[in-house]
């Protein structure tokens, strides 16, 4: 590695555990502690925790936030109320994806300016940062980076509300999906979101980092298990939730990218609209599908995607899946081979190997 | 870390290793390869009698995370597989060097081994990587 590398308030943390160290998105991030599959079974069956604070954390403030933003998104943020989060993408003029990200609306202070925070992914945050502020009008709109000043972790699976509830007066159970927020943890100011990227129920956890670093200490001491990028991976990808760079990027929309559940055409002007709406009247030219392969070959990103010896499209994500015991993956096909149990291969090292295209997600966590 | 690395056993610099009896290879990957690809979840061989050339890949060791080439140590003929390995590839890292063994080679010439390692050597040498 040429580069240095960014390392977050945790990293001691990550060395004193002997965890696999990699560069991510400029940052040096643990890829494993035990292994992945323990680490993903712990998700599914217990509760996991991973040190996430390398994502971009925006804090913004501002007269009509929410309609400032508005014409960045293809959401409708009109609608939301104090404490509540909402997942969305920015994109460009050609309704390329700039980067997804999950806004989370706070509400309005004394003077009533709209606050609210921004996680983005960690390889984009310079880029989105230039983005906003080109967007937004500046002098009216208070643009904080707390990327590199904030820890985050998340507390992810069945046992990640009983675990964390144990360490805050917080009421974690009135903090329901999607909806977020501020309160206290271990004694210090702690924000509170349930979101997160395994597909397991739980919350992500702002501190600040000396906080951070007592409650990573806390967690391990209660038992939870801490997990690496590889684990966040295979859980991510289970639930067949979109990794930016790879699933979807700048030239990828998001109806191609099984995105269009966050779009609304009818919320008024938005940068990418006339895309978006030439492709909802003219179909598609590739969209994103769930592949299961027949055999125990793992298609990965760039495999080709053939149907009788001729390249039809290509895998963007693929791993074996350890609550499946299966290899799976995401890949980009026309739309007529898009429907579940359309038979297609995968072009492994020279080989066609068998693959079915099935509903995603993958893994679907049984509801209480 | 530090693994075992047995020393009757000849290594490779691509992480294989070699066990002779008379003009027999026993081929398999090292302890610390195995540590560095993770949870290792297929392995692919080549077929019983199939000619093999030294440094060609023979076959293929995928992980959750990566997939690596597994080049034959040796020039010579496949005598037999561990299907119970590519049936279970789960089992490799409890016991690389026992029943973790991928296939048996039979050699086409002695001489083939010269540049392969000593366990002191390469145990010197992944530990300094």
């Amino acid at each position: 590695m040429t580069e240095s590398l960014k390392t977050t308030p945790l990293f001691h943390q990550h060395q004193h555990l002997n965890a696999r160290m990699m560069g991510f998105g400029g940052w040096s991030m643990p890829v494993q502690y035990e292994g992945i599959t323990a680490e993903h079974h712990s998700v599914r069956q217990n509760v996991g925790m991973f040190d996430i604070s390398h994502m971009g954390k925006f804090l913004l403030k501002g007269p009509h936030l929410r309609e400032q933003l508005q014409p960045l998104v293809p959401s409708d943020l009109s609608q939301l109320v104090p404490g509540q989060a909402k997942y969305s993408v920015f994109l460009n003029e050609q309704a390329g994806i700039i980067d997804d990200l999950i806004f989370y609306f706070e509400g309005y202070t004394d003077a009533g300016l709209e606050t609210g925070k921004l996680i983005v992914n960690a390889a984009t945050t310079v880029k989105d940062k230039a983005w906003l502020l080109e967007h937004l009008c500046a002098e009216q709109i208070g643009f904080e980076d707390v990327s590199a000043a904030q820890v985050l972790i998340a507390i992810q699976g069945p046992r990640a509300i009983a675990t964390l509830q144990s360490l805050t007066p917080t009421d974690l159970n009135t903090i329901r999906n999607y909806r977020h927020q501020a309160g206290t943890i271990l004694g210090q100011p702690a924000w509170f979101a349930r979101t997160g990227y395994t597909g397991e129920d739980g919350f992500e956890v702002m501190v600040d980092p000396d906080t951070g670093q007592h409650l990573w200490q806390t967690l391990l001491d209660a038992g939870v298990t801490p997990c690496g990028l590889g684990a966040r991976d295979t859980l991510r990808l289970e639930a067949a939730m979109a990794l930016y760079g790879q699933d979807i990027d700048d030239t990828i929309t998001p109806y191609e990218a099984g995105l269009g559940w966050l779009v609304n055409l009818d919320k008024g002007n938005f940068i990418g609209v006339d895309t978006l709406q030439a492709q909802q009247q003219n179909g598609l030219k590739q969209q994103l599908v769930g592949l299961e392969m027949q055999g125990r070959h793992i298609a990965r990103h760039d495999y080709p995607v053939c149907l009788n010896n001729e390249t039809v499209g290509k895998v963007t994500s693929g791993t074996f899946s350890p609550t499946l015991g299966k290899a799976i993956a995401l890949a980009y096909v026309p739309p007529s081979l898009a429907k579940p149990g359309t038979e297609l291969q995968v072009m492994i090292r020279n080989k066609p190997q068998r693959a079915t295209v099935v509903k995603k997600p993958f893994y679907q966590r049984a509801k209480p | 870390m530090s693994f075992e690395y047995p020393e009757d056993l000849k290594y490779l610099d691509s992480h294989e290793y070699v066990r002779l009896e008379n003009d027999v290879a026993t081929v398999g990957i090292t302890a610390f390869a195995i540590d560095q690809l993770g949870d290792i979840v297929f392995v692919e061989l080549p077929e019983v009698g199939d000619d093999l050339a030294q440094g060609e890949t023979m076959g293929n060791i995928e992980s959750v995370k990566a997939v690596e080439d597994i080049y034959a140590p040796v020039s010579g003929t496949v005598l037999e597989c561990n299907n119970a390995i590519v049936d279970a590839p789960e089992q490799l890292a409890a016991d690389p060097y026992g029943e973790g063994w991928l296939i048996k080679i039979k050699m086409s010439t002695l001489a083939a081994l010269d540049r392969a390692m000593s366990a002191p050597e390469y145990r010197a040498k992944v530990e300094g990587e």
